[in-house]
Protein backbone atom coordinates (compact mmCIF):
# COMPACT_ATOMS: atom_id res chain seq x y z
CA UNK A 1 0.00 0.00 0.00
CA UNK A 2 3.03 2.60 0.88
CA UNK A 3 4.17 1.76 -2.17
CA UNK A 4 1.32 2.96 -4.79
CA UNK A 5 1.64 6.17 -2.55
CA UNK A 6 5.68 6.28 -3.31
CA UNK A 7 5.17 5.65 -6.51
CA UNK A 8 2.41 8.47 -7.67
CA UNK A 9 4.75 10.67 -5.82
CA UNK A 10 5.04 13.08 -9.33
CA UNK A 11 1.56 13.32 -9.04
CA UNK A 12 1.13 14.87 -6.05
CA UNK A 13 -2.94 15.42 -5.99
CA UNK A 14 -3.18 11.64 -7.14
CA UNK A 15 -0.97 10.52 -4.21
CA UNK A 16 -2.97 12.48 -1.66
CA UNK A 17 -6.71 10.18 -3.02
CA UNK A 18 -4.53 7.35 -3.10
CA UNK A 19 -3.09 7.39 0.69
CA UNK A 20 -6.10 8.94 1.76
CA UNK A 21 -8.10 5.37 0.27
CA UNK A 22 -5.38 2.79 0.97
CA UNK A 23 -5.13 4.40 4.68
CA UNK A 24 -8.07 2.31 6.09
CA UNK A 25 -6.94 -0.97 4.63
CA UNK A 26 -3.17 -0.63 6.11
CA UNK A 27 -1.77 -0.48 8.96
CA UNK A 28 -2.86 3.42 9.51
CA UNK A 29 -5.44 3.21 12.14
CA UNK A 30 -3.94 5.21 14.76
CA UNK A 31 -3.92 7.92 11.87
CA UNK A 32 -7.40 7.93 11.96
CA UNK A 33 -8.16 7.81 15.34
CA UNK A 34 -6.16 11.27 16.08
CA UNK A 35 -8.01 12.85 13.10
CA UNK A 36 -11.53 11.82 14.98
CA UNK A 37 -10.25 12.23 18.68
CA UNK A 38 -8.96 16.41 16.74
CA UNK A 39 -12.36 16.70 15.69
CA UNK A 40 -13.92 16.74 19.23
CA UNK A 41 -15.42 19.13 20.63
CA UNK A 42 -16.14 20.30 24.39
CA UNK A 43 -19.64 18.99 23.97
CA UNK A 44 -18.41 15.02 22.71
CA UNK A 45 -15.08 15.35 25.56
CA UNK A 46 -17.16 16.30 28.66
CA UNK A 47 -20.66 16.41 28.56
CA UNK A 48 -22.00 13.49 26.81
CA UNK A 49 -19.99 10.73 28.20
CA UNK A 50 -20.95 12.17 31.72
CA UNK A 51 -25.16 12.13 30.18
CA UNK A 52 -24.58 9.02 28.97
CA UNK A 53 -23.26 7.87 32.60
CA UNK A 54 -25.95 9.19 34.41
CA UNK A 55 -28.80 7.88 31.65
CA UNK A 56 -26.94 4.61 32.22
CA UNK A 57 -27.16 5.01 36.01
CA UNK A 58 -30.55 6.53 36.08
CA UNK A 59 -32.73 5.13 33.49
CA UNK A 60 -33.00 1.46 34.13
CA UNK A 61 -33.83 1.71 37.82
CA UNK A 62 -36.54 4.39 36.80
CA UNK A 63 -38.05 1.94 34.68
CA UNK A 64 -38.46 -0.84 37.08
CA UNK A 65 -39.86 1.71 39.52
CA UNK A 66 -42.40 2.13 36.76
CA UNK A 67 -43.40 -0.94 36.41
CA UNK A 68 -43.58 -1.88 39.54
CA UNK A 69 -46.06 1.22 39.92
CA UNK A 70 -48.01 -0.18 37.01
CA UNK A 71 -47.97 -3.65 38.54
CA UNK A 72 -49.48 -2.63 42.10
CA UNK A 73 -51.73 -0.12 40.39
CA UNK A 74 -53.67 -3.12 38.30
CA UNK A 75 -53.42 -5.35 41.76
CA UNK A 76 -54.81 -3.30 44.28
CA UNK A 77 -56.93 -1.00 41.98
CA UNK A 78 -60.35 -2.98 42.29
CA UNK A 79 -62.70 -2.92 44.83
CA UNK A 80 -62.14 -4.02 48.11
CA UNK A 81 -58.18 -4.33 47.77
CA UNK A 82 -56.36 -4.29 51.33
CA UNK A 83 -53.90 -2.23 50.17
CA UNK A 84 -54.33 1.35 48.70
CA UNK A 85 -53.11 1.60 44.96
CA UNK A 86 -50.81 4.05 44.18
CA UNK A 87 -53.03 6.54 43.01
CA UNK A 88 -54.95 6.16 45.88
CA UNK A 89 -51.49 7.45 48.03
CA UNK A 90 -50.90 10.38 46.10
CA UNK A 91 -54.38 11.48 46.25
CA UNK A 92 -54.81 11.31 50.05
CA UNK A 93 -51.05 11.68 51.26
CA UNK A 94 -49.67 13.83 48.73
CA UNK A 95 -49.12 16.93 50.97
CA UNK A 96 -47.02 14.51 53.11
CA UNK A 97 -44.43 14.28 49.84
CA UNK A 98 -44.90 17.74 48.63
CA UNK A 99 -44.13 19.41 52.00
CA UNK A 100 -42.34 17.79 54.44
CA UNK A 101 -41.99 20.58 56.51
CA UNK A 102 -45.60 21.98 57.49
CA UNK A 103 -46.45 22.36 61.07
CA UNK A 104 -50.52 22.22 61.83
CA UNK A 105 -49.64 21.61 65.63
CA UNK A 106 -47.91 19.78 67.82
CA UNK A 107 -48.65 16.36 66.57
CA UNK A 108 -49.79 17.36 63.36
CA UNK A 109 -46.20 18.06 61.68
CA UNK A 110 -44.56 17.52 58.37
CA UNK A 111 -42.75 14.30 57.68
CA UNK A 112 -39.28 15.79 57.49
CA UNK A 113 -39.58 17.22 61.10
CA UNK A 114 -40.38 13.66 62.02
CA UNK A 115 -37.64 12.64 60.24
CA UNK A 116 -35.31 14.98 61.64
CA UNK A 117 -36.30 13.93 65.28
CA UNK A 118 -35.44 10.41 64.60
CA UNK A 119 -32.16 11.16 63.03
CA UNK A 120 -31.23 13.30 66.08
CA UNK A 121 -31.85 10.40 68.34
CA UNK A 122 -29.62 8.44 65.94
CA UNK A 123 -27.12 11.33 65.78
CA UNK A 124 -26.66 11.12 69.29
CA UNK A 125 -26.43 6.69 69.59
CA UNK A 126 -24.92 5.95 66.93
CA UNK A 127 -22.04 8.93 67.54
CA UNK A 128 -21.76 7.35 71.55
CA UNK A 129 -21.53 3.66 69.34
CA UNK A 130 -19.13 4.95 66.80
CA UNK A 131 -16.39 6.30 69.69
CA UNK A 132 -17.32 3.40 72.26
CA UNK A 133 -16.78 1.04 69.46
CA UNK A 134 -13.67 1.99 67.99
CA UNK A 135 -11.74 2.33 71.53
CA UNK A 136 -12.93 -0.93 72.47
CA UNK A 137 -12.48 -2.43 69.18
CA UNK A 138 -9.03 -0.74 69.51
CA UNK A 139 -8.79 -2.46 73.17
CA UNK A 140 -9.35 -5.51 71.69
CA UNK A 141 -7.62 -5.59 68.73
CA UNK A 142 -4.60 -4.67 70.73
CA UNK A 143 -4.73 -7.40 73.62
CA UNK A 144 -5.04 -10.78 73.03
CA UNK A 145 -6.42 -11.45 76.43
CA UNK A 146 -8.99 -8.70 76.01
CA UNK A 147 -9.72 -10.60 72.90
CA UNK A 148 -10.50 -13.92 74.15
CA UNK A 149 -12.07 -12.32 77.09
CA UNK A 150 -14.47 -10.00 75.70
CA UNK A 151 -14.57 -11.50 72.70
CA UNK A 152 -17.27 -14.32 72.98
CA UNK A 153 -19.91 -12.08 75.30
CA UNK A 154 -19.73 -9.45 72.45
CA UNK A 155 -20.91 -12.40 70.23
CA UNK A 156 -23.75 -13.69 71.57
CA UNK A 157 -24.87 -9.94 72.62
CA UNK A 158 -25.00 -9.03 69.19
CA UNK A 159 -26.97 -11.54 68.08
CA UNK A 160 -29.95 -10.02 70.18
CA UNK A 161 -32.40 -7.77 69.02
CA UNK A 162 -32.56 -4.41 69.28
CA UNK A 163 -36.34 -4.32 70.31
CA UNK A 164 -35.55 -6.66 73.25
CA UNK A 165 -33.27 -4.20 74.96
CA UNK A 166 -35.95 -2.01 75.03
CA UNK A 167 -37.86 -2.98 78.30
CA UNK A 168 -34.43 -2.82 79.83
CA UNK A 169 -33.40 0.37 78.69
CA UNK A 170 -36.98 1.75 79.54
CA UNK A 171 -36.79 0.19 83.38
CA UNK A 172 -32.92 1.58 83.41
CA UNK A 173 -33.45 5.07 81.89
CA UNK A 174 -37.19 5.20 82.95
CA UNK A 175 -37.21 7.83 79.88
CA UNK A 176 -38.72 7.36 76.40
CA UNK A 177 -35.92 9.26 74.53
CA UNK A 178 -32.40 8.03 76.41
CA UNK A 179 -34.21 4.49 76.08
CA UNK A 180 -34.10 5.07 72.34
CA UNK A 181 -30.95 6.17 72.21
CA UNK A 182 -29.66 3.55 74.25
CA UNK A 183 -31.33 0.73 72.08
CA UNK A 184 -29.50 2.44 69.24
CA UNK A 185 -26.35 2.45 70.36
CA UNK A 186 -26.60 -0.99 71.51
CA UNK A 187 -27.36 -1.98 68.29
CA UNK A 188 -24.82 -0.37 66.48
CA UNK A 189 -21.90 -0.68 68.75
CA UNK A 190 -21.13 -4.89 67.68
CA UNK A 191 -20.30 -4.19 63.65
CA UNK A 192 -18.63 -1.19 65.17
CA UNK A 193 -16.14 -2.79 67.56
CA UNK A 194 -15.96 -6.27 65.71
CA UNK A 195 -14.65 -4.72 63.14
CA UNK A 196 -12.62 -2.19 64.55
CA UNK A 197 -10.56 -4.98 66.24
CA UNK A 198 -9.92 -6.86 62.97
CA UNK A 199 -9.18 -3.78 61.73
CA UNK A 200 -6.21 -3.11 64.04
CA UNK A 201 -4.96 -7.30 63.99
CA UNK A 202 -4.51 -6.41 60.64
CA UNK A 203 -2.14 -3.64 61.06
CA UNK A 204 1.08 -4.42 58.51
CA UNK A 205 3.66 -5.63 61.44
CA UNK A 206 5.88 -3.14 59.00
CA UNK A 207 3.75 0.02 60.08
CA UNK A 208 3.87 -1.44 64.19
CA UNK A 209 7.91 -1.96 63.52
CA UNK A 210 7.75 1.90 62.40
CA UNK A 211 6.03 3.16 65.22
CA UNK A 212 8.52 1.16 67.33
CA UNK A 213 11.60 2.25 66.02
CA UNK A 214 9.95 6.14 66.26
CA UNK A 215 8.87 5.45 69.80
CA UNK A 216 5.78 6.49 69.15
CA UNK A 217 3.57 6.11 72.79
CA UNK A 218 0.16 4.86 72.86
CA UNK A 219 -1.70 7.98 71.49
CA UNK A 220 0.46 8.81 69.23
CA UNK A 221 0.22 5.52 68.00
CA UNK A 222 -3.45 5.59 68.10
CA UNK A 223 -3.99 8.57 65.85
CA UNK A 224 -1.20 8.19 63.48
CA UNK A 225 -1.53 4.91 62.84
CA UNK A 226 -3.89 2.54 64.06
CA UNK A 227 -7.15 4.80 62.81
CA UNK A 228 -5.60 5.66 59.66
CA UNK A 229 -4.55 2.04 58.84
CA UNK A 230 -7.86 0.52 60.40
CA UNK A 231 -10.29 2.90 58.52
CA UNK A 232 -11.42 0.71 55.92
CA UNK A 233 -12.43 -1.59 58.51
CA UNK A 234 -13.72 0.52 60.89
CA UNK A 235 -15.86 2.87 58.10
CA UNK A 236 -17.22 -0.84 57.19
CA UNK A 237 -18.30 -0.92 60.52
CA UNK A 238 -19.87 2.32 61.21
CA UNK A 239 -21.55 1.58 57.71
CA UNK A 240 -23.57 -1.53 59.19
CA UNK A 241 -24.05 0.14 62.20
CA UNK A 242 -25.66 3.15 60.58
CA UNK A 243 -27.82 1.01 58.76
CA UNK A 244 -28.77 -0.86 62.14
CA UNK A 245 -29.51 2.25 64.05
CA UNK A 246 -31.69 3.57 61.34
CA UNK A 247 -34.01 -0.21 61.60
CA UNK A 248 -33.49 -0.04 65.44
CA UNK A 249 -35.01 3.91 65.37
CA UNK A 250 -38.10 2.92 63.85
CA UNK A 251 -39.11 -0.22 65.85
CA UNK A 252 -38.01 1.61 69.06
CA UNK A 253 -40.07 4.81 68.05
CA UNK A 254 -43.12 2.55 67.50
CA UNK A 255 -43.36 1.55 71.23
CA UNK A 256 -41.48 4.47 72.63
CA UNK A 257 -44.14 7.17 71.12
CA UNK A 258 -42.77 10.85 70.23
CA UNK A 259 -42.74 12.62 67.61
CA UNK A 260 -40.34 10.16 65.71
CA UNK A 261 -41.33 8.42 62.39
CA UNK A 262 -41.31 5.36 63.68
CA UNK A 263 -44.28 6.39 66.09
CA UNK A 264 -45.96 8.27 63.06
CA UNK A 265 -46.18 4.40 61.21
CA UNK A 266 -47.42 3.13 64.16
CA UNK A 267 -50.32 6.36 64.84
CA UNK A 268 -51.15 6.15 61.29
CA UNK A 269 -51.67 2.42 61.32
CA UNK A 270 -54.02 3.03 64.66
CA UNK A 271 -55.96 5.59 62.61
CA UNK A 272 -56.03 3.54 59.73
CA UNK A 273 -54.41 5.91 57.33
CA UNK A 274 -52.69 3.37 54.97
CA UNK A 275 -51.27 5.75 52.29
CA UNK A 276 -49.44 7.57 55.21
CA UNK A 277 -47.96 4.33 56.11
CA UNK A 278 -46.72 4.09 52.08
CA UNK A 279 -45.39 7.92 51.79
CA UNK A 280 -43.61 7.05 55.20
CA UNK A 281 -41.69 4.22 54.27
CA UNK A 282 -40.49 5.93 51.41
CA UNK A 283 -39.04 8.14 53.34
CA UNK A 284 -37.65 5.89 56.02
CA UNK A 285 -36.02 3.70 52.64
CA UNK A 286 -34.37 6.92 51.11
CA UNK A 287 -32.93 8.26 54.60
CA UNK A 288 -31.70 5.21 55.29
CA UNK A 289 -30.27 5.29 51.86
CA UNK A 290 -28.60 8.44 52.11
CA UNK A 291 -27.07 8.07 55.95
CA UNK A 292 -25.42 4.68 54.39
CA UNK A 293 -24.09 6.87 51.49
CA UNK A 294 -23.23 9.43 53.38
CA UNK A 295 -20.84 7.01 55.51
CA UNK A 296 -19.13 5.43 52.40
CA UNK A 297 -18.63 8.78 51.34
CA UNK A 298 -16.82 9.55 53.88
CA UNK A 299 -15.03 6.50 54.23
CA UNK A 300 -13.80 7.32 50.58
CA UNK A 301 -12.46 10.94 50.96
CA UNK A 302 -11.10 9.64 54.95
CA UNK A 303 -8.97 6.54 53.32
CA UNK A 304 -8.55 7.81 50.07
CA UNK A 305 -4.83 7.16 50.71
CA UNK A 306 -4.81 3.62 52.34
CA UNK A 307 -6.73 2.09 50.12
CA UNK A 308 -4.62 3.48 46.67
CA UNK A 309 -1.69 1.28 48.42
CA UNK B 1 40.37 -0.84 63.10
CA UNK B 2 38.24 2.32 64.82
CA UNK B 3 37.10 1.06 68.35
CA UNK B 4 33.98 -0.83 69.11
CA UNK B 5 31.24 1.30 68.76
CA UNK B 6 28.06 -1.52 68.83
CA UNK B 7 29.19 -4.73 69.98
CA UNK B 8 27.53 -7.92 69.57
CA UNK B 9 28.33 -10.28 72.58
CA UNK B 10 27.68 -13.56 72.34
CA UNK B 11 24.21 -13.06 70.96
CA UNK B 12 22.06 -16.19 70.59
CA UNK B 13 18.35 -16.29 69.58
CA UNK B 14 15.53 -19.01 70.22
CA UNK B 15 12.29 -19.27 68.70
CA UNK B 16 9.90 -21.00 70.71
CA UNK B 17 6.56 -22.22 69.04
CA UNK B 18 3.79 -24.45 70.19
CA UNK B 19 6.79 -25.86 72.18
CA UNK B 20 9.55 -26.27 69.44
CA UNK B 21 12.17 -24.46 70.09
CA UNK B 22 14.49 -23.61 67.66
CA UNK B 23 17.82 -21.75 68.15
CA UNK B 24 18.21 -19.57 64.93
CA UNK B 25 21.38 -18.15 65.48
CA UNK B 26 23.92 -19.38 67.78
CA UNK B 27 27.11 -16.98 69.31
CA UNK B 28 27.48 -14.14 67.34
CA UNK B 29 30.28 -12.11 68.14
CA UNK B 30 30.97 -9.08 65.86
CA UNK B 31 32.80 -5.66 66.65
CA UNK B 32 31.77 -2.28 64.20
CA UNK B 33 33.43 0.84 64.67
CA UNK B 34 31.51 4.42 64.46
CA UNK B 35 31.45 4.93 60.23
CA UNK B 36 32.10 1.60 59.55
CA UNK B 37 29.57 0.03 56.39
CA UNK B 38 29.23 -3.68 57.24
CA UNK B 39 27.41 -5.67 55.00
CA UNK B 40 25.79 -9.26 56.41
CA UNK B 41 25.30 -11.77 53.35
CA UNK B 42 24.07 -15.53 53.35
CA UNK B 43 21.60 -17.67 51.97
CA UNK B 44 18.05 -17.00 52.89
CA UNK B 45 17.01 -18.88 56.45
CA UNK B 46 20.24 -18.02 57.75
CA UNK B 47 18.55 -15.51 60.49
CA UNK B 48 20.50 -12.33 58.48
CA UNK B 49 17.27 -10.43 59.37
CA UNK B 50 16.69 -12.29 62.39
CA UNK B 51 20.32 -10.69 63.71
CA UNK B 52 18.87 -6.96 62.16
CA UNK B 53 16.18 -7.36 64.29
CA UNK B 54 18.02 -7.85 67.29
CA UNK B 55 20.60 -5.14 66.58
CA UNK B 56 17.07 -2.80 65.97
CA UNK B 57 15.55 -4.28 69.63
CA UNK B 58 12.36 -5.41 67.43
CA UNK B 59 13.03 -8.60 69.03
CA UNK B 60 14.98 -9.64 72.25
CA UNK B 61 18.31 -11.46 72.30
CA UNK B 62 17.83 -14.93 73.70
CA UNK B 63 21.50 -15.01 75.08
CA UNK B 64 24.41 -12.28 75.16
CA UNK B 65 23.87 -8.66 74.37
CA UNK B 66 24.04 -5.67 71.54
CA UNK B 67 25.68 -3.29 73.23
CA UNK B 68 25.74 0.46 71.51
CA UNK B 69 28.49 2.61 72.79
CA UNK B 70 29.11 0.50 75.71
CA UNK B 71 25.24 0.52 76.85
CA UNK B 72 22.75 -2.43 76.28
CA UNK B 73 19.99 -1.96 73.80
CA UNK B 74 16.87 -4.37 74.33
CA UNK B 75 14.02 -1.85 72.81
CA UNK B 76 14.14 -0.10 69.62
CA UNK B 77 14.77 3.71 69.80
CA UNK B 78 15.42 6.38 66.83
CA UNK B 79 19.11 5.40 67.49
CA UNK B 80 18.57 2.98 64.79
CA UNK B 81 16.71 3.67 62.57
CA UNK B 82 15.97 0.76 59.91
CA UNK B 83 15.59 1.09 56.08
CA UNK B 84 12.84 -1.79 55.79
CA UNK B 85 12.75 -4.21 53.00
CA UNK B 86 9.49 -2.58 51.57
CA UNK B 87 10.53 0.79 52.55
CA UNK B 88 7.05 0.36 55.23
CA UNK B 89 6.23 4.09 54.51
CA UNK B 90 2.49 4.77 55.85
CA UNK B 91 0.15 5.12 52.63
CA UNK B 92 -2.08 7.54 53.94
CA UNK B 93 0.45 10.17 54.85
CA UNK B 94 2.28 12.21 51.90
CA UNK B 95 6.23 12.03 51.41
CA UNK B 96 7.37 14.62 53.78
CA UNK B 97 4.12 13.97 56.36
CA UNK B 98 6.18 10.58 56.32
CA UNK B 99 9.61 11.61 57.07
CA UNK B 100 8.17 14.99 59.69
CA UNK B 101 6.41 12.15 61.26
CA UNK B 102 9.93 10.92 62.13
CA UNK B 103 11.39 14.04 62.68
CA UNK B 104 8.77 15.55 65.18
CA UNK B 105 9.02 12.77 67.10
CA UNK B 106 12.69 12.73 67.57
CA UNK B 107 13.46 16.63 67.39
CA UNK B 108 10.02 17.36 68.92
CA UNK B 109 11.25 19.30 71.68
CA UNK B 110 15.12 20.24 70.59
CA UNK B 111 14.54 22.23 67.27
CA UNK B 112 12.24 24.79 66.14
CA UNK B 113 9.35 24.40 63.73
CA UNK B 114 11.19 26.24 61.10
CA UNK B 115 14.57 23.73 61.82
CA UNK B 116 12.36 20.93 61.42
CA UNK B 117 10.81 21.81 58.51
CA UNK B 118 14.76 22.56 57.36
CA UNK B 119 15.89 20.02 58.46
CA UNK B 120 13.50 17.42 56.61
CA UNK B 121 13.96 19.28 53.38
CA UNK B 122 17.58 18.45 53.92
CA UNK B 123 17.05 14.79 54.33
CA UNK B 124 14.30 14.45 51.29
CA UNK B 125 17.24 16.40 48.73
CA UNK B 126 19.90 13.96 50.22
CA UNK B 127 18.22 11.14 48.29
CA UNK B 128 17.14 13.50 45.64
CA UNK B 129 13.16 13.21 46.61
CA UNK B 130 12.98 17.18 47.27
CA UNK B 131 10.68 17.39 44.55
CA UNK B 132 8.36 15.00 44.90
CA UNK B 133 7.28 15.87 48.91
CA UNK B 134 3.92 16.39 48.62
CA UNK B 135 2.93 13.32 46.70
CA UNK B 136 1.61 10.07 48.30
CA UNK B 137 3.66 6.53 48.44
CA UNK B 138 1.34 5.24 45.91
CA UNK B 139 2.40 8.30 43.30
CA UNK B 140 5.70 7.39 43.06
CA UNK B 141 7.80 4.38 41.77
CA UNK B 142 9.34 1.61 44.31
CA UNK B 143 12.78 3.35 43.89
CA UNK B 144 11.41 6.38 45.14
CA UNK B 145 9.25 4.67 48.36
CA UNK B 146 13.24 3.16 49.10
CA UNK B 147 14.86 6.61 49.07
CA UNK B 148 11.98 8.23 51.02
CA UNK B 149 12.32 5.43 53.29
CA UNK B 150 16.10 6.05 53.65
CA UNK B 151 15.01 10.07 54.28
CA UNK B 152 13.09 8.45 56.77
CA UNK B 153 15.72 6.47 58.71
CA UNK B 154 18.35 9.33 58.03
CA UNK B 155 16.42 12.37 59.54
CA UNK B 156 16.29 10.51 62.82
CA UNK B 157 19.91 11.49 63.37
CA UNK B 158 20.31 7.87 64.06
CA UNK B 159 24.01 6.19 65.40
CA UNK B 160 23.93 3.03 63.34
CA UNK B 161 21.53 3.01 60.23
CA UNK B 162 20.11 -0.38 59.71
CA UNK B 163 19.57 -1.29 56.04
CA UNK B 164 17.26 -4.63 55.67
CA UNK B 165 17.70 -5.89 52.00
CA UNK B 166 17.15 -2.25 51.73
CA UNK B 167 17.65 -2.89 47.63
CA UNK B 168 16.60 -6.07 47.22
CA UNK B 169 13.02 -5.27 45.96
CA UNK B 170 14.36 -2.99 43.65
CA UNK B 171 15.11 -3.62 39.67
CA UNK B 172 18.92 -3.58 38.33
CA UNK B 173 19.38 -0.21 37.05
CA UNK B 174 17.81 1.54 40.06
CA UNK B 175 19.15 -0.32 42.56
CA UNK B 176 22.61 0.94 41.09
CA UNK B 177 21.51 4.37 41.55
CA UNK B 178 20.10 3.55 44.88
CA UNK B 179 23.32 2.04 45.80
CA UNK B 180 25.40 4.77 44.78
CA UNK B 181 23.16 7.16 46.84
CA UNK B 182 24.36 5.15 49.86
CA UNK B 183 27.63 5.49 49.09
CA UNK B 184 27.40 8.89 48.33
CA UNK B 185 25.32 9.46 51.53
CA UNK B 186 28.10 6.81 53.64
CA UNK B 187 31.09 9.14 52.37
CA UNK B 188 29.98 12.61 53.43
CA UNK B 189 27.67 11.43 56.64
CA UNK B 190 30.10 8.86 57.62
CA UNK B 191 27.15 7.09 59.34
CA UNK B 192 27.61 3.63 60.43
CA UNK B 193 25.53 1.23 58.59
CA UNK B 194 24.67 -2.40 58.91
CA UNK B 195 23.28 -3.47 55.76
CA UNK B 196 21.66 -7.22 55.14
CA UNK B 197 21.67 -8.30 51.61
CA UNK B 198 21.89 -11.90 49.30
CA UNK B 199 23.29 -9.66 46.46
CA UNK B 200 27.18 -10.09 46.23
CA UNK B 201 28.27 -7.36 43.76
CA UNK B 202 26.37 -4.66 46.20
CA UNK B 203 28.27 -6.24 49.32
CA UNK B 204 32.06 -5.78 48.25
CA UNK B 205 31.16 -2.26 46.40
CA UNK B 206 29.48 -0.88 49.62
CA UNK B 207 31.14 -2.38 52.37
CA UNK B 208 34.39 -2.02 54.47
CA UNK B 209 33.91 -5.69 55.96
CA UNK B 210 31.14 -8.03 54.73
CA UNK B 211 30.07 -11.02 57.87
CA UNK B 212 29.59 -13.76 56.09
CA UNK B 213 26.63 -16.31 57.63
CA UNK B 214 26.99 -20.00 57.64
CA UNK B 215 23.36 -22.00 56.96
CA UNK B 216 21.29 -22.02 59.81
CA UNK B 217 19.66 -23.34 62.00
CA UNK B 218 21.81 -22.31 64.01
CA UNK B 219 23.73 -19.99 62.21
CA UNK B 220 26.74 -18.13 63.19
CA UNK B 221 29.09 -16.07 61.96
CA UNK B 222 31.64 -17.91 58.96
CA UNK B 223 33.90 -15.54 58.25
CA UNK B 224 34.20 -11.81 57.81
CA UNK B 225 35.89 -10.29 55.22
CA UNK B 226 37.66 -6.71 54.90
CA UNK B 227 37.32 -5.08 51.81
CA UNK B 228 40.34 -2.95 51.11
CA UNK B 229 39.00 -0.97 48.19
CA UNK B 230 39.68 2.96 48.96
CA UNK B 231 37.16 5.25 48.66
CA UNK B 232 35.34 6.87 46.63
CA UNK B 233 34.30 3.93 44.77
CA UNK B 234 33.14 3.78 41.36
CA UNK B 235 30.86 0.84 40.23
CA UNK B 236 32.25 1.01 36.37
CA UNK B 237 36.11 1.43 38.36
CA UNK B 238 35.66 -2.02 40.04
CA UNK B 239 35.24 -3.99 36.57
CA UNK B 240 38.51 -4.63 36.01
CA UNK B 241 39.90 -3.98 39.73
CA UNK B 242 41.83 -6.76 41.33
CA UNK B 243 41.08 -6.83 44.85
CA UNK B 244 37.84 -6.25 43.94
CA UNK B 245 37.44 -9.29 41.97
CA UNK B 246 39.20 -11.48 44.64
CA UNK B 247 36.55 -10.50 47.22
CA UNK B 248 34.29 -11.08 45.11
CA UNK B 249 35.45 -14.36 44.67
CA UNK B 250 35.97 -15.25 48.39
CA UNK B 251 32.57 -14.29 49.10
CA UNK B 252 31.05 -16.72 46.28
CA UNK B 253 33.67 -18.88 47.09
CA UNK B 254 32.09 -19.05 50.79
CA UNK B 255 28.20 -19.18 49.64
CA UNK B 256 28.89 -21.78 46.91
CA UNK B 257 31.38 -23.99 47.55
CA UNK B 258 31.82 -24.49 51.61
CA UNK B 259 28.28 -22.83 52.71
CA UNK B 260 25.71 -24.44 49.97
CA UNK B 261 22.20 -23.48 50.33
CA UNK B 262 20.38 -26.42 51.98
CA UNK B 263 18.39 -26.83 48.92
CA UNK B 264 21.55 -26.41 47.00
CA UNK B 265 23.29 -28.86 48.85
CA UNK B 266 20.98 -31.76 48.58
Amino acid sequence: MALAVVKSESDAPQAVTVSVKTTPKAAGEPQIVAFKAARKSVWSDAVAPRLKGAAVAVVPPLLVVLVLLVVWQIAFSRPGATLPAPTVVWKEANDLILQPFFVNGSQDIGLGWRVLTSLERVAYGFGLAAAVGILVGAVIGQSVWAMRGLDPIFQVLRTVPPLAWLPISLAAFRDANPSAIFVIFITAVWPIIINTAVGIRNIPQDYRNVAQVLRLNQIEFFFKVMLPSAAPYIFTGLRIGVGLSWLAIIAAEMLTGGVGIGFFIWDAWNSSRLPDIIVALLYIGVVGFVLDRLISALATFITRGTSAN
Amino acid sequence: MAKPYLSLDHISKTFVRGGVKSEVLRDINLTIGKGEYVSIIGHSGCGKSTLLNLIAGLSDVTTGAVLLEDREVNEPGPDRAVVFQNHSLLPWLTVYENVSLAVNKVFGGKKSKAERHDWIMHNLSLVHMGHAVAKRPAEISGGMKQRVGIARALAMEQKILLLDEPFGALDALTRAHLQDSVMEIHMSLGNTMIMITHDVDEAVLLSDRIVMMTNGPSATIGEVLKVDLPRPRSRLDMVNNRTYASARAEVLEFLYARHKAPALAA
